[in-house]
């Protein structure tokens, strides 16, 4: 599938400070109500691009926040590799999906990042949180509001 | 004695380090392509296409073929009969790595302190430098930027002095199903055996080095890697873990003697974008 619009990236620190916000009442840089989280910490920006090489990170480090970000409205993230089953059954509960993206193909997934803008938490560097607009970002439904898995059923396919 | 100035050591791991980053050893390409052939789902074709078409993307738009680019971790050879001149060795390549992770639009990933505030070092140093004296007048430097993804998978493990094969293999495949779609496969797994705790471990870092594929020049170990290389394609793990025929490209084993009441084992798992590059000077 392909996604165009606007989606935020945010990593490990920034999660960290999320779910901080979300126990003591704070507001938070944005309204996580229907919106997409892609877990990237992209490389610095070559002169005359809009972003460096920006493909996924590994999941499974956001998964003791991800329920949290879920219970307050988010509706889908992207990375790489599976989640904790506390992740997929918040999915099904709060019907919310997961998706991947190839990990390691940096350049291609640039190129479909139209602009980005750093909103909050400037000082994290590649870890900051980012408001970026996407133009035909391809990924892959991993688990779906069902509880389907994609990493199981697809092992579980070409286990030989 | 042969001169070798650190400022020449500087600007050359200044371009190694961009060099790594952006391009990727043909037999990586050459082997994923071998694979793309078999690889028996669809959407892991898919994937494999992908991987080698943002390699060649990376290379003509000069940019990282990933967003990790690692720690910045060298493998130096020394001959004995050099002298380097002008200032410290270890400092003359850490300024290389500063100067080329600035330059390269590389991003920086090192912390002060792994525990207490996790500041950024700003600069991706210092790197991780493993020295060899050898014979000689020539000074061969190997970089090699190592992501997280696929090294949070690694590990060391003591197996008892006869565990044997049986183990070795099982303590492998056991790290690799654990790891499933995380370090980004098709990995290349390398595996360092014999040594002692921490020889073992960069053992397994420098198997990854070897040119994909090859075969271990030693025939019984080379039957080793091919059985665990068919044993890992078996699990059905497939490109990024979502099933299919090609979870590893290479198995590289690195063997050294050891203690006889030994036998240490390391895992060592390299995702597909396995850069590195050396340079003679
Ligand atoms: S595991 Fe390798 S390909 Fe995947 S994100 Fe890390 S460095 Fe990139």
């Amino acid at each position: 599938m392909f996604i165009s619009g606007v989606i935020y990236a945010m990593r490990d620190e920034a999660h960290k400070r999320f779910s901080y916000m979300i126990i003591k009442k704070e507001k938070l840089p944005f309204n996580l109500r229907g919106q997409v989280i892609y877990y990237v910490g992209p490389a610095p920006t070559p002169e005359g691009k809009v972003i460096g090489s920006a493909g996924p990170t590994s999941s499974y480090r956001m998964d003791p926040y991800t329920p949290q970000l879920l219970d307050k409205g988010l509706k889908a993230t992207i990375g790489k590799g599976q989640r904790d089953k506390s992740v997929i059954d918040s999915m099904v509960k709060n019907k919310a999906v997961y998706l991947v993206a190839v990990g390691g193909a940096a350049v291609l997934i640039s190129k479909t990042i139209k602009s980005s803008k750093v909103i909050a938490f400037n000082e994290l560097g590649h870890e900051a949180v980012r408001e970026l607009e996407v133009e035909n970002f391809p990924c892959i439904v991993a688990n779906d509001i069902y509880g389907n898995d994609i990493f199981i059923q697809g092992v579980n396919e070409w286990k030989r | 004695m042969r001169e070798i100035k650190t400022t020449d050591v500087t600007q050359a791991v200044k371009n190694l380090c961009i060099e790594a980053n952006y391009s990727i050893g043909s037999d990586i390409k050459e082997r994923i392509k071998h694979f793309s052939e078999t690889e028996g789902s669809e959407t892991g074709k898919e994937i494999l296409s992908v991987i080698l078409e943002n390699y060649d993307l990376a290379e003509k738009e000069r940019m990282a073929v990933c967003q990790d680019t690692g720690a910045a971790v060298f493998f130096v050879r020394i001959g004995q009969d050099v002298h380097i001149t002008g200032g410290n060795f270890y400092n003359a390549i850490n300024e290389g790595v500063r100067l080329g992770y600035e330059e390269g639009c590389l991003r920086k990933s090192i912390i002060k302190d792994p525990v207490f505030k996790r500041l950024n070092t700003k600069d991706n140093t210092p790197a991780i430098i493993h020295t060899r004296i050898v014979s000689g007048k020539e000074l061969e430097i190997t970089m090699m930027p190592k992501g997280s993804g696929a090294e949070n998978m690694s590990e060391v493990r003591m197996l008892r002095a006869n565990d044997g094969l049986k183990e070795i293999k099982s303590f492998v495949i056991e790290k690799i199903k654990v790891a499933g779609g995380k370090p980004c496969p098709p990995i290349i797994v390398g595996v360092g055996v014999g040594g002692n705790f921490e020889r073992c471990a960069i053992l397994s870092k420098i198997a990854l080095l070897r040119e994909t594929g090859k075969p271990n020049g030693d025939p019984n170990w080379a039957q080793v890697e091919k059985d665990l290389l068919e044993e890992i394609n078996r699990l059905g793990i497939g490109p990024q873990g979502l099933g299919g025929t090609t979870t590893a490209i290479g198995v590289h084993i690195l063997v050294e003697p050891c203690h006889i009441a030994c036998l240490p084992v390391a895992v060592n798992i390299q995702c597909h974008a396995n850069r590195h590059k050396t340079v003679k000077l």
